[in-house]
């Protein structure tokens, strides 16, 4: 698994998500700038790591969204290649017209930065494989622009098709109320392309990898990845 | 050439900052206030005097960048020949 992590001004996220990585595939990731038009050649996996690309000046996501990497992302996205955006990441996936929807201000107003718990929703695909279906997890969220909104017809279609990867819970796997942190339509965390080979999601994975820092729930999306 | 880009959330799509605008207006005292959605304003230099030509070049930046059509609606004004 070579894996490529792509790096915006006002990233901050990519040495957890390069940590990640190796800790799962046992190789050095390759942190590719913004402004290159190519990936690396034999690039198995994209990742859009998070934090702020371009100051979240527009619209979080908006302006990386359009960066010269981009159509690179696209191309390897459309090909099947395996693509993963976490936080501004799902932000810039979205933007970037690699997801649908688009990821709003908190309804609360407020940046929320807590543990959370997610329901995986399903562990047939290669970024979850190592989860079982309906399982519980405990990961870290971060974020003030994570409430997921998309048209009524989109929303529909995502259920439908099973594209939904990933529902905030409480942790009995209890879905709605309080569990929801940011006002997500359906308690939306993350999602996944008509293909399932892109996931853009708003929790942290990569930052429970270690029980020095309270768990370890984000190894399986790493280790799916690793033996993908 | 001057122009003015507006772009404003669709109606139907939740605004919570307009919703705390609002709040805080009514705090302030400000009476009769029925609701704020808030939306942004891009003003832009061009070069040349051709409208038409502007026109066009304004809508692409609307499409490709200055707004989520997801979410938002854009207006474009050309404000001076």
């Amino acid at each position: 698994m070579r894996a490529a992590v792509i790096v915006f001004p006002g990233s901050n996220r990519e040495g957890d998500m390069a940590r990640a990585l190796r800790q799962a595939t046992g190789r050095e990731p390759d942190l590719v700038w913004h402004s290159q038009t190519e990936l690396p050649s034999g690039t198995d996996l994209v990742v859009l790591p998070g934090g702020f690309s371009y100051g979240d000046y527009l619209r979080c996501g908006a302006i990386a969204g359009r960066a010269a990497i981009m159509d690179a992302v696209r191309a390897h996205a459309a090909r099947g290649g395996l693509t993963l955006g976490v936080c501004n990441g799902f932000q810039i996936l979205c933007e970037g017209g690699l997801l649908p929807g688009v990821l709003m201000r908190n309804a609360n107003l407020r940046f929320v930065c807590r543990m959370q718990h997610l329901r995986v929703e399903r562990a047939d695909t290669a970024f979850t494989r190592n989860y079982r279906q309906g399982q519980t997890i405990e990961v870290a969220i971060a974020h003030g622009e994570g409430n997921y909104e998309a048209d009524d017809e989109t929303i529909a279609r995502l259920e439908g098709e099973g594209l939904v990867a990933f529902r905030y819970c409480d942790p009995l796997g209890r879905v709605g109320g309080e569990a929801n942190p940011n006002g997500s339509r359906n308690d939306i965390a993350g999602i996944y392309s008509e293909r399932r080979n892109v996931l853009g999601l708003m929790p942290h994975p990569e930052n429970l990898i270690d029980p020095l820092v309270g768990g370890i729930d984000g190894r399986g999306l790493f280790e799916s990845l690793a033996a993908a | 050439m001057k122009a003015r880009v507006i772009v404003t959330l669709k109606s139907g799509v939740l605004d919570p900052q307009g919703k705390a605008i609002e709040g805080a207006l009514a705090s302030l005292g400000v009476e009769g206030v029925g609701g704020v959605r808030q939306g942004k304003v891009f003003d832009i230099e061009l070069d040349g005097a051709d409208r038409a030509l502007a026109e066009t070049r304004l809508r692409t930046a609307c499409e490709k960048l200055l707004a989520n059509t997801v979410i938002e609606n854009f207006e474009i004004e050309i404000q001076s020949p």
